[in-house]
Parts: structure tokens; C-alpha cells; sequence
């Protein structure tokens, strides 16, 4: 049976998995009375707040508290990230700044009864101009969105390694392309949960939550609960249902639901659900990367200029800017090249604070420097691989220290590449392309050679700090782990460790490694994964990030257990009458190496110690119990120069695939996906390929289904998981995965961090096939059906021409993915003054407002309005206020509306202009209308249906009335004026 | 006719997994609330709400079902089956558990509930699927940690195997 | 996301449930399957005060042939629909298109006319009853009335369904001799609605194809075949639908594939005319 480490033992976590007893997060009992809370959340993504009014949710039945920012500035303070301002604290005050951004907690005695009363939640707000775009939001002179900054971008370093403007200044050839990498969800199926518990008579916030650490953020919640860290309790249960970075981001939630447990004197639930999660949990940021290289005619890269621009939505939420620095001192890849410019922007946005997902910075550094290679092999008229191998960083070289300052642990990069090249077929692939390139058929092969970092040191963030800055606040660096170990009295064994596994089988693996020390078989070994900040051991680099198990939470463990053995030993040998050195540990028992009669038994060993303490050899302490810390060396901080060792180990990727494309329908086709890893020694083949596949399953999401649009307005578009597309099975075209190991010199069992390289190789090696198969210079990420469409298709046929159908205005009708507007035309058979004179009636607008409830008038020519509006089967109460304006007797006028209600919200504006024509009038008219929140952000697909028609219910109520009031009208008799009205809006038949 | 009032809760009398159960819920909970926070059978998770992720997939009378898109109202007098009542006596893993295990099918366990419910129902249909129609049936599913592929293949080698009983 | 409260009755039989629907009129909502009522309760985009329950209605249950249509009575499956198809010629169209509907674990419980109800633009069901030019029986306490797939959905989501109305059954014409049908449809992913969904009939030289996912709802072209023609008359269709941009596909990414997919199944359909 395979158990030792490097075999694939069957995983210790999976019997209460697969039969229903696993406890996840809200699996755990609460204490009787515990309540629970709603987050309510923005549905505007720029807007000041002008009033927020509780009432009438806190009268609602059940509702014990309601909560707004002005509470939570009272009794905590701003959440610290590395870049010091803006400051923000936990709900938002005074502005809003996204959409799905808190404003106010609701909790009451169940999760309905507070779902119940947040709808009633009474927001008035003035609207912001929203800023999404990042390159327009960092031009000098945009509005900035935190006005107290000043500016939008709110951070900006240059660095330079080697000489780079003098070798791109001499170069043969300058290659610069401009790249873009979009938003991406990590999306675990298990959402957010946070019980809190304020336990006043101690002082102590005493939390369960599924958070992933790094625990460095529990200094950051007791800073802004205003305790100190021993009142903070941290506690995680014992399964998290899948993270990939998402579990981070909860700390922000986490210190929102001790407030709301201060306030309400019960301890607080809070459960997220996926229209939060996918609108407000955090996304990874996107990044505009613009890339200048110098090359050689045979397409070495001598020296590379990287400009990247990243957006982190609308707060500084540590650990950011963490993917702009995460990869820094890797920012040259795989390749040799020894000059190095970067300039690093943060800038901010109206969009959701970004956040950690898988692959950390990497996913967009690779799509920048991996569709570099493939331009430049496409320029220089050369193989993309042989640019690949001529750059490769030799073998031989290592370790080898990058020129940012990265200490490439190990490797064998060549060998690597050439057993993927065999192995995978690639000669295989270069024929079907040929065959199908002679058949017409479009067919691309693409490569990405990525190094893949584990374990983040956790000083790399102190490179954004000029040297002067560093050497004020004193130098970061290193990165502990910690495991315990401990054996009974029985000679039982339990393992604890700073690791807090989302999935990835971290019992198992340290249940094989302490058992192989210790000479037990790992079944027997019992591995707790909770962890309890009050109880057992952890440092500011506690957590499950930056693939650091394998390198340093196994490490740690491998410590604490050779420890223990080595203790166990002493004790041994009084009892063997051999050195400790001679001792094996094997089956449960202790003998001398050559000697396997000469035994004690290994639980008799553990028994002694407990059972006589007053025995112990000399010096020994009266403890089976053994916690170590590890932090290795080679995690230095930054240097002077700003060379920093970002990571300890550094593993390689090379992926390589073919597609195929359907011309008619522009759908990809993976033929082959092969991908190569080298992670030095897998503790775990079988885990090690489950990560790998799950990264490569991720990224393949990122690069072909997950949108994480933006409509114009700051509207999330992708607000459930009908339009956030993750694949499912039939999508997914298994991959190769192929293995090389060249063991880390750095780690304890050699192991390098893995599970993230195909996040950031998967992606652009899709995107050079696709370039390869397109003859496209420029990829953009989602490759969705219509964008291959869009890059294939030359032009449309043409509208056919027909006769009376001339003085058509409906155009192509929606520009923007969030925005309804139109034009068109309406024939009144009445004169324009008695026209004109209705439209300023304040009845006669009342009676055409669907579903109207409640109007008044609120001052010259604004009015407020209550109306239920229905399209179909969907139901929304909204509060409207209306303003005409521009008026400009009888000709024009403009009105102006915002809409406001649980569904979400509207604003736009309408254009009229009336025209005599004949004896009647001819009312042009145009819109433009915004929806945000729930209506947007679920119904996108539905938007153009569900949400057009509101504005077409308004304008057909409108038509009607005029009609009956002023007589029988242009339309043609027996169809109802909604029907006309649609047919006018080019919807009818 | 029975009608029940919102707010207020009635008794809701059913089978789970072979064992008559009775709770109380009001007309607007959902099954897959009531099992878990008033029954306590935690194994049914709950991933979406909105039916798409699969996550909190039962059988009701033997069909799939998400549990999200069903009010605990409706399974009066039903026969629900959750991931607890797959294995046999003293926790033995059935055919397909095991093939789960032996397949690494399970990285964070959390969709897998749903998953065993599914695959449970389908191979009592399609006992020798193939990999396409299994792939088809796992659509109805997102797990985001395994890329399905250890999945597909516990599912062929659980339908081998019961093939193998068989015979 | 948890749903409004509402009252919840279930009715012992049809008289009960067009009784309630009398007296509750839009503020009631027929459960059936659930699949599409009860994710939107738990998005509270709709909040009925009285929830109908007529999934354990017997009756409701029949599917027959009946007057030259396979009747579908409102408590039918997608599920058992499509077992009762694996073996029959009643409709090789519907027979196509239901893998494409939800997925197994939906389609158990999900009915066919809650689908029809439901009058999603892109959903299957609604464009193979209005390609085949098929009907809903509609019952109320006031009596019963037959309507057009065409006259039946309106617009997105939105039918012509009266608020004290409810689908008894859906009919699909049965398959004429000589006839020949095709089903065709892009999703982003599998499972997913529509971007672009085709049907087509061809029956002789004539062709009927059925389209949705484009416009607000199914829409339907008949002609009779030409060679010559048919680029001319696809286009023609393709504009005329007024499709619009989401974030999954642009207008013109679903023109195109109504001018190439709708050649495409209709060539196929004509092959597989008997």
C-alpha cells in the first residue's frame, strides 16, 4: 500500500467527505440566540450618500441591529494596506465607491427575517461619473475617486536592473506590444462564513471564520477592532470548501461582524451567498502591461521594459498591491536576459478592491512576457519554441540569481522542455496543423515557459518602499512556518500546522511525512487542519497562499517530527543499549540499525517519558511535545538596489498546445493540451496532479468562459452563476501532465510550491494558439466565441434594402452591455401646444408610470414617484424621482429620473423634441438609461428583456394616454398601442 | 387542501434516507435549509441558490434534485436521499465512495455531495455510460478544485465495478 | 438569498387550483417544478403572496397523443418527456432539443410547460412549440381557450397567459409524413441558455425555421426552398430579428450564426426528410 512520502496514499481527509460528516464552517454548532446578519450593499458605483435611513428595517420583525458606517467609525478603525491612503474602514461613509460595496448590517434572529428588513434599507444618493477604465483613470487631471488623495494612482515606482535603456537604445530590434489581462473570480463553491462572538466581560472578539490566512491580516483586524492581538481569537474549522485565494479577502467581513456582535451583545452569523460572493468578495486585479524588448536577429532578448498598470478597484485592501510584487524579483521568467526595466502604477477604480486569486501577480506578468515571445518570433519570422529555447536560462546555472533579484532554487529547464517536446507530441501537433491548414481548416499551436514560485517572502512587499523607506521602518524579510507535533502517553501521534488546507490534502501529506520519521504508519497519525490563533502556534505567514505547504508548512513538520525522533532516540537507547544515531524507526518499533531483535516498542518509548519524567536522561525536557518554526535564509529582504528574492522556491512550467477553430461557429477546440512541471519532489504524485489539473481546469476558465464584466456605468454584469461562467465537465479537454524532478535545494524534502503554474502558463499559452491560428497580433482574455467571431469575420452581409422601411431610426440599439438607449420616433394626431401641455401635467405623467403607487409633486418640475413595476413574473417596488429640465417651449425638453428600489437601480435621461408635422406632432425621442444592482447584475442576459421593457412599459403608457386623450393617432387600427410600440421599437413582428 | 400560512411554521413529516423524520418550517424554507439547520444533516452543502452549482443536489423519490430549488413544504410525505445514507452499515464506503477515494475525485469535498447524489441516480439509469455522457451529466455540477477529470474517472471505474459485482 | 414569504397551498385537485387562481390572481404563482420560480424567489425578483403547488396533481401528468399533437399536460417532466420519447417517433424535433435543456439533474423536475411559461427568449421548448406551430391549452375557472405558440408568448418573459389562467397542457404537432427536422444551438457552455438556438422543419420544398436567443422570443420563417435563394432569404431573417448585444455574444456574432447554423439545419432537415 502506498504510503511513504513521494507515493500517492489514499487521502486521510476523504471517508467523512464522501459520507457527509466532513464539518465545513457552517456545519458547526452556534450558541443558542446567536443571530444572523445581511450585508447591505451598493448597487451604484460612484455616488455620494445624501441619507441613509434604518428605520424602517430596524422596526422590522425580528431585527435586533442595523448597522452603518457612521456606527462602525465610532467604534473601530480604518483597515491598514501598504499604501497608506486612501484609509477606509470596513462599511462605506459619505460615498459610495462599487458596486457591492457595504453600507449598512442588518442582523436579526434569522437569515430571512434580516434578508426581510435589508431590502427596507432606504439609501438616497447623489450619482459620481463612475471611473472603470484604468488608463483614463490614471491620466493626469481625471477626477479622483478618493478626492483626499488627490490622485488615482497611488502608487508609482521605476526600477532597473543592469543597464536597460542603453542596451534597448543600441538594440537591432525593438519589439513593443501593449497587453491586457482581465479581472478574474477565484470563486471556491463554498462562499464566505464568520461567526463572531464579542465576549465583553474579557474583552475579546472570539472568531470562527473560513479564512486562508496569512495571519499577517490578523494584525490588521485587531488594529481596526482596536484590541491587541491576544483579543483577537482566530479560529478555522476543520474543512474550508476550496479557496484559490478567495478565503483572504473575508478579513474585511470578519471585522464587520465583531462590530455588529459589540453592538448587539450575541454572537453574530454571517453566511455569504453567491450573489455577494460573485458581486463583492474581491476579484484578481487586471493589469495593462506595456512591454518594450530588445532583440537579437535570432530572437534573444537582451533587455526588456515592463510597464504595468494595475487596477485595484476602489480600496488598498491588504496584502495589496501584492500581485504587482509578488513576481518582482521573477519579473524575467524563464529567460536569461540580464537588463530589466519596470515601472509599477497602482491605480483605483470603481470597481471591487481587488484581492488574491491563484496565481498571484504571475497570471499577468506571463501573458505579457509569453505573448512577447510569440510576437517576437512571429516578427522575426522564427519558431516561437527555438525563441523560447534561445532565451532559456541554461541549465547548469543554478541556483541562479535573476537580475530583480530572484534565487532560482533549481532546475533543468532544456531537459524540461525537450521531454514535454517528445512526450507530448509536439511533431504530432505540428502535422495536424499542417493537414489542417492545407484543408482550410484554422489550426494554432501555442507555448508558455513559466517559473512557477513558492512561498512568498514575506519582506517582498517592502520593494514598493523606496531604500530610504525601508531603512526607516527596519527590514522585512523571511517567512516562519510552524507545526506541532506531539505523542501521548499511548504513543499515539497528533499533528497540528499553520497550513489551513482548502482542499488540498495537507493531512494527508503531513500525516505521510511525520509517519515516515517516526517509523508509523501515516493512518494512524491524526492531523487536525482547525487552527486556533489562542491556541497554537502561528506567525504573520501562517495560511494557505502562495503554494507554500510543500516548501514550508512540510518543512516545519518535518522539523518538528525529527525533533521529536531524535528526543525519542535518547530515550531508546538507554533501553537498547545503542547510539541514538543507530536507531531505526519502522512498523511501531525502535531497533538498532543491523540489529532488528534488539526493539522497544515505539508507544513503550512515548509511555516512559510520560509515565517517568524522573528517568529522563540528562538535560532532557519532560516533553513529547515539539513545535518548530522554520524560516529559510534565502528569503532576504530587498537590497539596496531593490533585488529582492520574492519567493524560496521556483519551479518550471512548460505547456504547449494545439487548436482548432470553427469558422462558422468560432468555437476553440482544444486538440492537445500538454503541460510539463517541474516542482522538484512530489510528496504526493496524485495530490501534486490534482492541483495541477485544478489550476489548468481554473485557467482555462480565465482564458475561454470567465467574464468579469463591467458595464459602463460600474454595473457588475456577471452577478450569478448563469452568466460567471466557470466550466463544467464537457468543456474540459484533460490535460498531459508530465513530470520532471529536480528536488529544491532549500526545502526539507526538497519539495517546491506548486498549483498555481497553470493559472499563470495556461492563459497565454491558449492565447499564442489562438494567435498562431488567427494570425493575431493582439489576443483578448476571455476568448469567447464572439470575439474569435469579431477577429475572423470580415464584413457583415448587409441589411437587405426595403422599400418603405427607408426611414428607419433604430440602430444597432445598445452600444454598452449595461446601457439601454435608443431613438426613435412617435405620430401624434394632435397639435403640438395640447401635446406639450401634457407632458408638463404632473397627472397625466403619474398615470403613465407603471404599477404608480405614490406621486408627488417636490418642487418646479421634480417629482417623486412609488411604483411597483412588473415585467412577467418579476416584481420590484422602486422610488423614482423625476426632473424635467431644458425646457424649451413646445419645442424640448429633457427629463431627467433615477430609480431606486431592492432590484436595483436606474438613471438615465430622455430627450424629447417635438416637431409639427401636418396637422399632428412627431415626437423624436431618445434615451439613455443605466440599470445597476440585482436587475444588472443577474438579469444581463435577461437585461435587454426584463429591464428594456420597464422603459418600454413607461413609453407605451405614455403613447396610450396621449392617444386616448388626443384622439386616435397615427397607428394603424386593430393593434394595441404595446404592440405598436414595439413594433416602433423594432421588436414587434 | 392543505394551506399553509408564511411565517408561520408547520410540521413536515418525510423520509431521509430510509428514516421517518419530522421538522418544522415555514412555507418559504428552503430543503436544502431545512436539512441542514433543522433536521442536521449537514453533508447536503449548499453552493448557489440559484441551481447551477449542483452543490446541494438529493434525491427526492429517487430523482435528483437541488435541494435550493425545492421548499422543505414540498417533500411532506417524500422519500429524500443526502450523501449520509450512500454508505453502508458502520460507515462502509459504497462502490462509489470508494471509487471516489481510489480516483482522488475529492480535493475540498465541498461539491461532492452533490456530485455522489447525481452520479448515484444516473447509474441506476445508465449503468455503463460513457465518458461523454457522464461529462454531460457532471454539467449539471461546478467543482472548481479538480477539473473534473479524477471525477469522470471514478465515475467509470464505480460503474466497472458494479458491472463486476454483477457478474 | 432566501425567498419572500408567501402562503402555500396545495390544491387536491384542478378545480381547486383554477378556484385559488381566481381568487389570487397576480399574486399568485404556480409551482410546478420550481426550476425557474423558485431561483427567482431566491433572488426576490418575483414575490407572490400565495405559491400554488400542482406538482403532485395526477392528472396534470398525461402526455398523449391527441387530435394530431402529443399533448403534454402541465405536470410533465422534461425528464419523463424524454423517456417516453426514447422510443417513439411522436417528435423526433422535441427529441433533439431536450438533452439541451438544463441538465439531467434539472430536467428531473422541471416541467415542459413551466418552461413554456416561463417564456425565456432563448430557452429550447418555447422554439420547438412555435416551430412546429404547436398550442397551449389554457384553463381558468371561466373555461378553457387553446392559443398559438405565436400568440402565446408576448415577449420576454411575458405571455399572454391571464392572471387567473394556467397552462393544462402544451401541444406539439405530431410528425407529418415526408417530414424532416433539425435542431442546432451555441452555448457558451453546455447546459447554458442559448446564444443562438435553431430548429428546422423542412417538409417537401418547404422550409420552416425557428430561431431563439435573438430576438424577445422565438421567431419563425417559412419559405419555400431555393438554392439560389437561401443566402438572400437567411440574411434576410438574420437582421429582421433585431437581435441585440449581452455580455455573452453581439448582435452580430448571433446574425451570423443564424445565416451559417440556419443553413446548415436547414440542409439537414431536408436530408433527413422520410
Amino acid at each position: 500500500m502506498a504510503q511513504a512520502v513521494g507515493e500517492s496514499m489514499l487521502r486521510v481527509e476523504d471517508p467523512a467527505l464522501l459520507t457527509g460528516t466532513a464539518r465545513f464552517a457552517d456545519d458547526l454548532p452556534v450558541a443558542a440566540g446567536t443571530l444572523y446578519a445581511v450585508v447591505v450593499r451598493s448597487s451604484e458605483a460612484h455616488a455620494e450618500i445624501l441619507t441613509l435611513d434604518t428605520a424602517e428595517a430596524l422596526a422590522m420583525p425580528g431585527v435586533e441591529a442595523v448597522i452603518t458606517g457612521e456606527e462602525v467609525a465610532r467604534i473601530s478603525d480604518p483597515l491598514l494596506a501598504a499604501v497608506k491612503r486612501p484609509e477606509g474602514y470596513c462599511l462605506a461613509i459619505g460615498r459610495l465607491r462599487y458596486v457591492g460595496e457595504p453600507l449598512a448590517i442588518v442582523v436579526a434572529r434569522s437569515r430571512y427575517e434580516a434578508e426581510d428588513a435589508a431590502e427596507l434599507v432606504r439609501l438616497e444618493t447623489r450619482p459620481l461619473p463612475p471611473l472603470l477604465d484604468p488608463v483614463a483613470a490614471a491620466e493626469e487631471g481625471a477626477a479622483a475617486i478618493h478626492p483626499e488623495v488627490g490622485s488615482n494612482v497611488v502608487h508609482d515606482r521605476r526600477f532597473r536592473y543592469g543597464d536597460p535603456e542603453a542596451v534597448l537604445g543600441a538594440a537591432d530590434r525593438v519589439i513593443e506590444m501593449t497587453v491586457d489581462y482581465p479581472r478574474v473570480l477565484p470563486c471556491p463553491i463554498e462562499g464566505y462564513v464568520v461567526v463572531a462572538d464579542y465576549r465583553a466581560g474579557d474583552g475579546i472578539y472570539d472568531v470562527l471564520a473560513n479564512f486562508q490566512g496569512p495571519y499577517g491580516l490578523h494584525t490588521v483586524m485587531a488594529r481596526a477592532l482596536r484590541v491587541p492581538g491576544n483579543r483577537l481569537r482566530l479560529r478555522t474549522p476543520p474543512c474550508s470548501g476550496g479557496s484559490f485565494g478567495a478565503k483572504l479577502a473575508i478579513f474585511t467581513n470578519i471585522v464587520m461582524m465583531c462590530l455588529a456582535s459589540r453592538v448587539t451583545g450575541k454572537p453574530v452569523k454571517w453566511v455569504e451567498d453567491r450573489l455577494e460572493h460573485l458581486v463583492a468578495s474581491g476579484s484578481g486585479p487586471n493589469r495593462v502591461t506595456r512591454l518594450r524588448a530588445a532583440v537579437t536577429g535570432e530572437g534573444v532578448v537582451e533587455a526588456l521594459e515592463l510597464d504595468q498598470l494595475e487596477d485595484y478597484g476602489a480600496w488598498m485592501r491588504a496584502p495589496m498591491p501584492g500581485p504587482l510584487y509578488r513576481m518582482h524579483g521573477a519579473s524575467s521568467g524563464a529567460y536569461r536576459l540580464r537588463h530589466l526595466a519596470i515601472r509599477n502604477r497602482v491605480v483605483l477604480t470603481n470597481k471591487v478592491p481587488a484581492s488574491l486569486v491563484r496565481g498571484f501577480g504571475g497570471p499577468q506578468l506571463y501573458f505579457a512576457l509569453e505573448r512577447l515571445m510569440q510576437r517576437i518570433a512571429v516578427e522575426l519570422a522564427l519558431d516561437p519554441l527555438e525563441v523560447v529555447r534561445r532565451n532559456l536560462i541554461p541549465a547548469g546555472s543554478f541556483p541562479y540569481r535573476a537580475p530583480a533579484g530572484a534565487l532560482y532554487d533549481s532546475g533543468d529547464y532544456q531537459a524540461a522542455v525537450e521531454r514535454a517536446v517528445e512526450e507530448g507530441g509536439l511533431a504530432e501537433l505540428r502535422r495536424r496543423r499542417v493537414e489542417a491548414r492545407a484543408a482550410g481548416r484554422l489550426y494554432g499551436i501555442g507555448f508558455a515557459a513559466v517559473v512557477e514560485p513558492g512561498m512568498s517572502n514575506m519582506g517582498y512587499l517592502s520593494t514598493l518602499l523606496s531604500p530610504e523607506q525601508r531603512a526607516r521602518s527596519g527590514p522585512k524579510d523571511g517567512a516562519i512556518a510552524s507545526a506541532t507535533v506531539e505523542i501521548d502517553a499511548t504513543g499515539s501521534v497528533s499533528v497540528t500546522a499553520d497550513s489551513v488546507p482548502q482542499g488540498q490534502g495537507h493531512r494527508t501529506v503531513l500525516a505521510q511525512i511525520v509517519g515516515e520519521v517516526l517509523g508509523l504508519p501515516p493512518e494512524d497519525i491524526a492531523v487536525a487542519a482547525e487552527h486556533d490563533t489562542g491556541r497554537e502556534a502561528w506567525s504573520v505567514a501562517a495560511g494557505n497562499y502562495s503554494s507554500r505547504f510543500a516548501g514550508a508548512t512540510a518543512s516545519a513538520a518535518h522539523l518538528a517530527a525529527t525533533r521529536l525522533r531524535d528526543r525519542m532516540a535518547r530515550l531508546a537507547s538507554q533501553k537498547l543499549n545503542a547510539e541514538p544515531e543507530q536507531l531505526v524507526f519502522e512498523g511501531g518499533r525502535i531497533f538498532a540499525r543491523g540489529n532488528p531483535d534488539n526493539a522497544a516498542a515505539f508507544y513503550r518509548v512515548a509511555g516512559s517519558l510520560h509515565w517517568s519524567p524522573g528517568s529522563l536522561p540528562e538535560g532532557m525536557p519532560p516533553s513529547l511535545r515539539e513545535t518548530a518554526h522554520w524560516s529559510p535564509p534565502e528569503l532576504a529582504p530587498p537590497t539596496e538596489a531593490d533585488e529582492i528574492n520574492t519567493s524560496l522556491t521556483y519551479g518550471f512550467v512548460f505547456d504547449f498546445c494545439g487548436v482548432e477553430i470553427d469558422r462558422s461557429t468560432g468555437r476553440l477546440t482544444i486538440d492537445r493540451y500538454v503541460t510539463m512541471h517541474d516542482a522538484g519532489r512530489l510528496l504526493h504524485p496524485a495530490i501534486a496532479e490534482g492541483q495541477i489539473v485544478g489550476s489548468y481546469v481554473q485557467a482555462l476558465g480565465a482564458s475561454l468562459y470567465e467574464d468579469y464584466a463591467y458595464g459602463s456605468d460600474g454595473s457588475l454584469l456577471a452577478g450569478t452563476f448563469a452568466d460567471y461562467l466557470l466550466p463544467t465537465a464537457p468543456e474540459v479537454r484533460d490535460p498531459l501532465v508530465l513530470h520532471l524532478e529536480t528536488p529544491s535545494p532549500f526545502t526539507r524534502l526538497g519539495a517546491k510550491g506548486l498549483g498555481e503554474g497553470n493559472n499563470m502558463s495556461t492563459p497565454v499559452c491558449i492565447a499564442n494558439a489562438v494567435a498562431d491560428a488567427l494570425d493575431l497580433a493582439e489576443v483578448r482574455l476571455p476568448i469567447t466565441e464572439d470575439r474569435i467571431n469579431a477577429w475572423l469575420s470580415g464584413a457583415e452581409p448587409p441589411r437587405p434594402e426595403r422599400p418603405g422601411a427607408a426611414a428607419r431610426a433604430t440602430p444597432e440599439r445598445r452600444a454598452r452591455p449595461a446601457a439601454l438607449s435608443g431613438r426613435n420616433s412617435y405620430l401624434i394626431a394632435a397639435d403640438r401646444a395640447a401635446v406639450w401641455k401634457r407632458l408638463l401635467d404632473p397627472d397625466a405623467l403619474a398615470a403613465v408610470i407603471p404599477g404608480c403607487r405614490r406621486f408627488e409633486q417636490q418642487g418646479e418640475r421634480r417629482y417623486l414617484a412609488e411604483a411597483v413595476v412588473r415585467v412577467g413574473p418579476i416584481r420590484g417596488a422602486f422610488t423614482a424621482r423625476l426632473e424635467l429640465c431644458d425646457l424649451e417651449e413646445p419645442e424640448s425638453l429633457r427629463i431627467l429620473g433615477e430609480a431606486q428600489g431592492a432590484l436595483g437601480a436606474a438613471r438615465g435621461e430622455g430627450r424629447l423634441l417635438l416637431v409639427e408635422e401636418g396637422a399632428g406632432t412627431r415626437i423624436d425621442y431618445q434615451y439613455d438609461i443605466d440599470l445597476s444592482g440585482k436587475i444588472s447584475s443577474v438579469g444581463s442576459r435577461l437585461l435587454e428583456g426584463a429591464s428594456g421593457l420597464l422603459i418600454r412599459q413607461f413609453l407605451a403608457g405614455f403613447a396610450r394616454q396621449l392617444e386616448t386623450a388626443e384622439g386616435p393617432g397615427a397607428a394603424p387600427a386593430g393593434r394595441s398601442p404595446w404592440r405598436r410600440l414595439l413594433a416602433r421599437l423594432g421588436l414587434g413582428r | 387542501m392543505p394551506i399553509l400560512k408564511a411565517g408561520s411554521k408547520s410540521e413536515i413529516g418525510f423520509h431521509l434516507n430510509g428514516r421517518a423524520v419530522i421538522g418544522s418550517a415555514e412555507p418559504r424554507m428552503l430543503l436544502s435549509d431545512f436539512l441542514r439547520h433543522e433536521i442536521g444533516a449537514y453533508g447536503t452543502h449548499v453552493g448557489c441558490e440559484h441551481g447551477v452549482c449542483g452543490a446541494c443536489t438529493v434525491q427526492i423519490d429517487g430523482q435528483p434534485q437541488r435541494a435550493c430549488l425545492t421548499l422543505a413544504v414540498q417533500v411532506e410525505g417524500r422519500s429524500v436521499e443526502t450523501v449520509e445514507g450512500l454508505a453502508g452499515p458502520e460507515g462502509r464506503l459504497s462502490v462509489l465512495q470508494e471509487a471516489f477515494r481510489a480516483n482522488f475525485a475529492v480535493q475540498c469535498g465541498y461539491c461532492t455531495a452533490g456530485i455522489l447524489m447525481s452520479v448515484e441516480a444516473f447509474l441506476r439509469d445508465c449503468p455503463e455510460p460513457t465518458e461523454e455522457q457522464i461529462r454531460d451529466l457532471l454539467s449539471g455540477h461546478l467543482c472548481r478544485c479538480t477539473g473534473y477529470t479524477n471525477i469522470v474517472c471514478a465515475v467509470k471505474a464505480a460503474a466497472a465495478a458494479a458491472a463486476a459485482e454483477k457478474t | 438569498m432566501k425567498p419572500p414569504a408567501f402562503d402555500y397551498c396545495r390544491p387536491d385537485d384542478l378545480e381547486e387550483v383554477l378556484e385559488l387562481l381566481a381568487r389570487h390572481g397576480e399574486e399568485a404563482s404556480l409551482l410546478a417544478g420550481g426550476q425557474s420560480l423558485v431561483a427567482m424567489l431566491n433572488l426576490r425578483l418575483t414575490r407572490p403572496r400565495v405559491l400554488i403547488d400542482i406538482s403532485r396533481l395526477e392528472p396534470l401528468r398525461r402526455l398523449e397523443r391527441r387530435g394530431g399533437a402529443l399533448e403534454v399536460g402541465a405536470g410533465v417532466t422534461q425528464a419523463a418527456l424524454a423517456e417516453s420519447l426514447r422510443d417513439s417517433e411522436d417528435s423526433p424535433l422535441l427529441k433533439l432539443a431536450l438533452p439541451w435543456v438544463g441538465h439531467y439533474q434539472t430536467r428531473s423536475r422541471g416541467t415542459i410547460c413551466g418552461s413554456l411559461a416561463h417564456a425565456d427568449p432563448s430557452a429550447e421548448l418555447p422554439l420547438c412549440l412555435a416551430a412546429l406551430g404547436g398550442s397551449l391549452r389554457l384553463g381558468s375557472a371561466r373555461g378553457e381557450r387553446e392559443l398559438s405558440a405565436e400568440d402565446f408568448q408576448l415577449g420576454p418573459l411575458t405571455t399572454a397567459r391571464a392572471p387567473d389562467e394556467m397552462i393544462l397542457a402544451a401541444r406539439f404537432p405530431l410528425p407529418r409524413p415526408g417530414q424532416g427536422v433539425a435542431f442546432r444551438e451555441i452555448a457558451r457552455r453546455h447546459g447554458d441558455f442559448a446564444i443562438v438556438a435553431l430548429a428546422a422543419i423542412a417538409e417537401g420544398e418547404e422550409i420552416r425555421l425557428a430561431v431563439a436567443g435573438v430576438a424577445d422570443r422565438p421567431a419563425v420563417r417559412g419559405w419555400h426552398h431555393e438554392e439560389a435563394t437561401l443566402e438572400e432569404a437567411l440574411n434576410a431573417f438574420a437582421w429582421d430579428l433585431e437581435g441585440y448585444d449581452d455580455m455573452h455574444a453581439s448582435a452580430r456574432y448571433r446574425r451570423d450564426l443564424v445565416r451559417r447554423l440556419g443553413r446548415s439545419v436547414i440542409e439537414e432537415a431536408r436530408a433527413c426528410r422520410s
